[in-house]
């Protein structure tokens, strides 16, 4: 199955900015975020297909993951 | 009143009065220059000052502007800016909220300070600043930390409250607070070279979306602190976004976020269902 990823601010760094990624059918976001070695604590917001989404869900075909890290300075 | 309004009208040149004119006219009635400037405003005139505001601002939305309250938490990178831009906008009162004294390494992004302020209070500085760019509007310094247990009384009156702190469980509890005041939230935060904007109206549920992952810390402002461009543009989007919620004008950032890249260069608007329909699927 082939899903696209976005990356946004700092997560991108040493990784991409967006990519279309490989992954076996009903893949857990928190399985990308793992191979994405992205700590778990430095994530915001996930975002599945322009939807809020937990690191449970299970990916589809053509899905589209965005993840943001905490911003949070004022 | 009649008299006053006289005095206003005779000073006119066309629609525009000038500062000249109103302070003559506080001086001359023992009056605040608050009370000239409703008066100008409600007799159609222009404050000379507003008159590069027009076609975007007209007399009539002035005056909603000059009648307005906001609440702005926090008085540091993203507070500073935005109580400068919300006095020159001509927002009536502003209501200033930060326990904090100014500090060296504030020095290099927060506009109300300078080396003669370091030790004083941000609130205190507000004010000043205040008072000298714009007279005609009110600024209340509350120099205490928002705490969901104050935040009833200190968000009392406010049309808008904008979020310029630097912690996000406060910011999560601030969430709860205008939500149960059935209050606008403008929510902005930064990092580094990263920002984000997004608008919370009574019933949304989008800070406690922007923020679900988070457990404890701080975000990325940690490791890459905040230069000065970050909060001045991160503000001016907040402030746009205020004005618009009090005239009820334009498209609000609701149900979407401005995602802020000023290393790449990169304006992103991610677009969410709210919480509840996403719950649902």
């Amino acid at each position: 199955m082939q899903i696209t990823v976005k990356l946004f601010a700092t997560f991108r760094a040493g990784r991409f900015a967006v990519e279309p990624r490989t992954y076996p059918p009903g893949t857990p976001i928190v399985e990308v975020i793992r191979e994405l070695d992205i700590p778990e604590a430095q994530i915001g917001m996930i975002m599945l297909n322009n939807r809020h989404a937990e690191p449970e869900q299970e990916l589809h075909e053509g899905d589209n993951l965005s993840l943001f890290p905490l911003v949070g300075g004022g | 009143m009649e008299r006053l309004h006289l005095f206003l009208k005779e000073r006119a040149d066309n629609d525009l009065l000038s500062w000249t004119a109103q302070f003559a006219a506080a001086e001359h009635f023992g009056i605040s220059f608050a009370h000239v400037e409703e008066a100008t405003l409600e007799l159609g005139l222009l404050p000379a000052r507003y008159q590069r505001n027009r076609q975007a601002i007209s007399v009539v939305q002035q005056l909603r502007l000059f009648s307005s309250t906001v609440a702005v938490i926090g008085c540091g990178g993203l507070g500073g800016y935005a109580i400068e831009e919300l006095a020159r906008l001509g927002v009536g009162t502003i209501v200033a909220i930060d326990p904090d004294v100014f500090e060296e390494h504030n020095l290099n992004r927060q506009i109300l300070s300078t080396p003669a302020t370091l030790g004083r209070p941000k609130v205190q500085a507000a004010a000043a600043r205040v008072a000298e760019i714009n007279p005609a509007v009110t600024l209340v310094p509350i120099q205490i930390a928002y705490a969901p247990k104050n935040g009833n009384d200190i968000l009392h009156g406010a049309q808008v409250v904008v979020d310029a702190l630097d912690s996000i469980p406060t910011r999560l509890a601030l969430a709860e607070t205008c939500a149960g005041l059935d209050v606008p939230l403008v929510h902005g935060a930064i990092g580094g070279w990263y920002g984000q904007v997004a608008t919370q109206f009574p019933g949304d549920d989008t800070i406690r979306m922007l923020y679900s992952r988070w457990v404890e810390g701080k975000g990325v402002e940690q490791q890459l602190g905040n230069p000065a461009f970050t909060p001045a543009l991160v503000a001016s989007i907040e402030t746009a976004e205020v004005c618009k919620i009090l005239l009820g004008e334009g498209e609000p950032l609701r149900h979407r976020k401005l995602s802020i890249n000023l290393l790449d260069m990169e304006f992103a608007e991610v677009r969410f269902e709210p919480l509840q329909e996403a719950v649902g699927m």
